[in-house]
């Protein structure tokens, strides 16, 4: 992937493009340049199947076109309205309900061109075997339309969100489609991989970590050696670093990984590989708020936005760790850490405790509970006050050891 | 005397004394004193009053003679302030004799007494303005006129005797050249000179011929200017309106004074015949009721065949207050002759550069015992100015005014009409704003003005309703219309919206399957001026479709000029664009443009 990005810069022209990819990058490339060939991110096979909708999606459009239709494009909603709960696989899943988005509709013309100009640019990308983030995607697809003054996009959050329509409307992935995120998220712990034909030993990170791609497609990672008993997920990177510092994977023997807040599809994915192809039970160490409580829900059951891809990064067996309402009573926290609760962290917190997942268990229904009866929030670092390394020595090892948790 | 007690050597004046100097006032020394109230009040309205003046008659002289008119006004600038003002005539010239009376003397005319449509009613107007120009200048006034082919011009110099309201004859011969003046053989010319300021603008004589013009598209104005500079008001029409007819009187519209004038001076010896002959809407029968209700109001017996001659002024007011008290059917309306919505279009197109023009005439109604008919034409869009007040060109008769605006009836009804109701600005108490040209015509046997210069019709509430009525009727269509463009312009925002994006869509489809980029945009393209054709036929806010062109394109008192034609093009087409029958042509073609306009695109 290095060789990739060193290739790119010198044949496309835009150096700021160049310098988005190459940071983009930096994190595989693990061992000085070797002359292996590089692996596609994404399986020839599936190449074929992505290549061969975008297509389908073109003549479609093209073949209405001349026969004096109106072209439109299908797109399955990704609202809240069209989201199941599945009880039995206990994942969220996309309903079947879908907008139209055509042509000849003042509201949707320029999305449905845009539709169009990123189908075209990630066909190209596939032809290419390359990869781009969002932000080259957005580049590539960025031109003044001919004629005007207009730009076919105005940011890079335009791109962003249509390229996500394209994604459910192809029935693909954003890395079927060559398209990556930034990437977020670190990684520590008793775990040998092998990230693009590189092995990194997860072990001797020192104090950086791993950063966790964007793609963690098994095709990109695989798992070799893993002595980890479980995973423990924690919110921030500030948390993962007290860990880590502490050496708390070796001396617990697991993985201990860092979403930076609501953590993105590379490390849900990660987490869901490590919890369905190496058994490894997931443990969340979230901060005790509604937000909190929701990148939870995120990690267990999935997201709206991102419904159809709830099978394949939902890991319904994660269990939540802390920090619990009642920690502040249980562990004698001073008065200082309460952050009082606001109007919307009032109601949020009442509407996840309507989620479907949350309604039926009892012990969500108390945790929120005392939550809102205690009136404040607390975030994992209000352990420090105890002591510096009160939450990897006391505070996490009680909780495993009593097998205290939230299901 | 309080003042007397101060000054102590003041003479005292006696009745003798006081009688040596009270003498008779003749009506043009009083004028003279007072020009401001027949519109002379400074050179620059002067001016225009005289041109004004001069062309009312010329007017309605030759309509008077069934001869389509064709004018030619000249302003000649003698000195810095002093001009020569010329107005020729092709009417039917004037009998020697009458030319002193005429031209020579205050009050003197053939429209003061009677009950018809004119443009004059007076008879002040043109020997005012000769009596200005002697003032100002010492200048008499010049009049050559010529009857017929066979018979001989003259050429008559007058002054105006200001004391004894007559006219004096400076010279009278016979104009050598009569034929080369007078092409058609017959006509008259008015040369005048008077001190006068010419200036462009606002209220100026070139502004002014523009209104004659318009409310007169059957007569063709030649105009030339101080700068000598030619300009053509041409004749938009062929036929000229249909004569006036006379009335008597409506009873409900005379006053005491008048009623008992009327008695003094009638020839009928009996009250009823009195009656039926004097007045418009009594017969026998009516007069039999309005004689019996106005006994019972005198101490005298009142019975039809009552001799006049025996009436004392008890019975005059009796008679009075019985035709008040009596329903007396309204007078006949047949003697209106409005300019109608034809002409009115007729003569919009031609002198305002607009898209739009719509007119509308209502029924006859009667103010006073006088009828009356409103008539409303206007013109919107094209070069017209966009930020501005609209403009109001009022006429009376025909006649256009041009002072005291806000003290006219019109204007009060153009302010009280709710124009935003037709997609205008209107500031409160105000004339809407946009690029919008009102006329207003009223037509009547005797029009009230407000003073004798004929600047403002006079407020009557049967009046400024039927107005209002008149403005709502073309306001409307306006509505319909600006609310049709609205979508329209809408409709091709959308157009265009849909073919930014078709290009590219063309491409993307292109480099993905191949499909030929060309053939796929035209496909688009030819889909995208169907969607949005399809979408101009929506319904309008009246639930009705309006299809191309709208109903108002069926409409016999709209005009919608799509497309504004250069000056020299309209020039070149206005000598048959304008016959009535070719009214029709032009918005035809104009339909045909437009389309040819949507399949280019």
């Amino acid at each position: 992937m290095a060789k990739k990005s060193a290739k790119k810069s010198t044949k496309k022209s835009s150096a700021k493009k160049t310098a988005k990819k190459s940071s983009a990058k930096k994190t595989s490339k693990k061992s000085t340049p070797r002359k292996k060939p590089r692996r596609a991110a994404v399986s020839k096979e599936r190449d074929k199947v992505t290549n061969r909708a975008i297509e389908l999606l073109a003549d479609n459009v093209a073949r209405d076109g001349l026969k004096g239709r109106e072209p439109s494009v299908e797109i399955p909603l990704r609202t809240v309205t069209n989201m199941n709960w599945n009880k039995r696989k206990r994942i969220l899943e996309m309903g079947d309900a879908t907008q139209t988005r055509s042509l000849f509709n003042v509201g949707q013309a320029r999305k449905f061109m845009q539709t169009l100009l990123l189908a075209k640019g990630s066909r190209e990308l596939i032809k290419a075997e390359k990869t781009l983030s969002l932000r080259g995607m957005y580049y590539m697809s960025l031109h003044t339309i001919e004629g005007t003054t207009e730009k076919t996009f105005n940011d890079q959050s335009e791109s962003d969100t249509v390229l996500e329509d394209l994604e459910v409307s192809l029935g693909g992935l954003r890395e079927e489609l060559h398209v990556f995120a930034k990437k977020r998220g670190t990684m520590v712990g008793n775990i040998t991989i092998e990230d693009n034909g590189d092995e990194i030993d997860c072990r001797r990170m020192g104090t950086g970590g791993y950063a966790i791609p964007s793609i963690c497609e098994p095709n990109v990672i695989q798992f070799k050696k893993c002595d980890a008993k479980f995973v423990l997920h924690v919110e921030k990177d500030t948390v993962w670093s007290r860990f880590n510092e502490d050496r708390f994977w070796e001396t617990h023997n697991c993985i201990l990984t860092e979403g930076s807040g609501q953590p993105p599809r590379g490390v849900r994915r990660l987490l869901h590989r490590l919890n369905k192809e190496l058994g490894l039970p997931i443990y969340c160490l979230l901060d005790c708020d509604p937000w909190g409580h929701y990148i939870y829900s995120v990690i267990k059951q999935g997201s709206i936005n991102l419904a159809f891809e709830s099978q394949r990064m939902a890991i319904p067996d994660a269990k939540f760790m802390g920090i619990r309402a009642e920690d502040y009573d249980r562990c004698e926290l001073s008065s200082d850490v309460r952050i009082a609760l606001n109007e919307r962290d009032i109601t949020r917190a009442r509407q996840i405790a309507e989620y479907p997942w949350f309604k039926d268990k009892r012990p969500w229904q108390r945790e929120i509970k005392k939550l809102l009866g205690n009136g404040f929030k607390m975030e994992v670092e209000s352990l420090i006050t105890k002591d510096i390394s009160y939450v990897t020595e006391e505070y996490v090892p009680a909780r495993l050891k009593a097998k205290d948790f939230l299901d | 005397m309080p003042v007397a007690t101060k000054k102590k050597h003041r003479k005292k004046a006696t009745a003798e004394t006081m009688a040596a100097s009270q003498r008779e006032i003749s009506v043009s020394e009083f004028f003279a004193k007072n020009r401001h109230l027949l519109g002379f009040d400074n050179p620059r309205k002067a001016m225009l009053t005289t041109v004004k003046e001069a062309v009312d008659n010329a007017l309605d002289a030759c309509e008077e003679a069934g001869i389509l008119p064709a004018l030619k006004v000249q302003l000649l600038q003698v000195d810095e302030t002093r001009f020569k003002i010329t107005v020729q005539d092709n009417g039917p010239g004037i009998v020697r004799k009458q030319i002193e009376n005429i031209f020579g003397k205050l009050l003197y005319g053939s429209k003061f007494h009677r009950m018809k449509m004119s443009r004059g009613q007076q008879g002040i107007g043109i020997s005012a303005a000769g009596m200005y120009g002697l003032m100002t200048t010492g200048k008499p006034v010049k009049i050559i006129s010529k009857t017929g082919r066979r018979k001989p011009s003259h050429e008559v110099v007058l002054k105006i005797d200001t004391s004894k309201n007559k006219a004096e004859v400076v010279s009278d011969t016979e104009h050598p050249e009569d034929d080369k003046l007078f092409k058609e053989g017959r006509g008259t010319i008015v040369a005048i000179e008077l001190e006068g300021k010419y200036q462009k603008g606002r209220q100026s004589v070139d502004e002014y011929l523009e209104q004659p013009a318009i409310a007169n598209p059957h007569a063709e104005i030649t105009y030339i200017t101080p700068a000598n500079e030619t300009i053509k008001f041409p004749r938009a029409m062929n036929e000229l309106p249909v004569e006036a007819r006379e009335i008597k009187p409506h009873p409900k519209g005379i006053e005491l004074g008048t009623l008992i004038q009327m008695l003094e001076r009638t020839e009928p010896k009996s009250i009823s015949a009195f009656l039926q002959d004097e007045f418009s809407r009594v017969g026998q029968r009516k007069a039999a009721e309005l004689i019996k209700l106005a006994g019972k109001k005198t101490s005298n017996t009142l019975t039809p065949r009552t001799r006049i001659s025996t009436l004392d002024h008890a019975d005059a007011e009796a008679l009075y207050k019985a035709i008040q008290d009596t329903s007396i059917m309204a007078p006949p309306t047949d003697c209106l002759v409005p300019i109608g919505s034809k002409a009115l279009l007729a003569g919009l197109l031609k002198e305002v550069k607009a898209e739009f023009f719509a007119a509308a005439t209502r029924p006859p109604a009667v103010y006073r015992g006088n009828p009356f008919q409103i008539e409303v034409a206007m013109a919107f869009g094209g070069e017209l100015k966009t930020e501005e007040s609209a403009r109001i060109l009022r006429f009376a008769n025909r006649v256009p005014l041009l002072y005291q605006q806000s003290a006219c009836s019109s204007f009060k009804a153009v302010v009280e009409t709710g124009w935003k109701n037709y997609s205008l600005q209107q500031p409160k108490g105000g004339l809407p704003v946009g690029p919008i040209v009102i006329m207003i015509h009223m037509a009547s046997v005797w029009v009230p003005f407000t003073s004798e210069s004929k600047e403002a019709i006079a407020d009557y509430d049967e009046i400024r309703k039927e107005m209002r009525l008149a403005l709502q009727e073309c306001g409307r269509k306006l509505g319909t219309y600006l609310r049709r463009r609205q979508r329209m312009k809408k409709e091709s925002e959308r157009r265009s919206i849909f073919e930014r994006y078709i290009g590219e869509i063309s491409q993307a489809c292109n480099a993905i399957t191949g499909v030929d980029p060309k053939k796929l945009f035209n496909a688009l393209q030819k889909q995208a001026a169907k969607k949005t054709a399809e979408a101009d036929q929506l319904l309008d806010d009246e639930g009705k479709v309006v299809d191309d062109g709208g109903r108002l394109s069926k409409d016999e008192d709209v005009i919608i000029v799509e497309d504004l034609q250069t000056d020299s093009e309209a020039d070149a087409e206005d000598e048959d664009l304008f016959g009535g029958v070719t009214l029709k042509g032009r918005r035809k073609k104009t339909k045909s443009k437009r389309t040819k306009k949507k399949g280019g695109k």
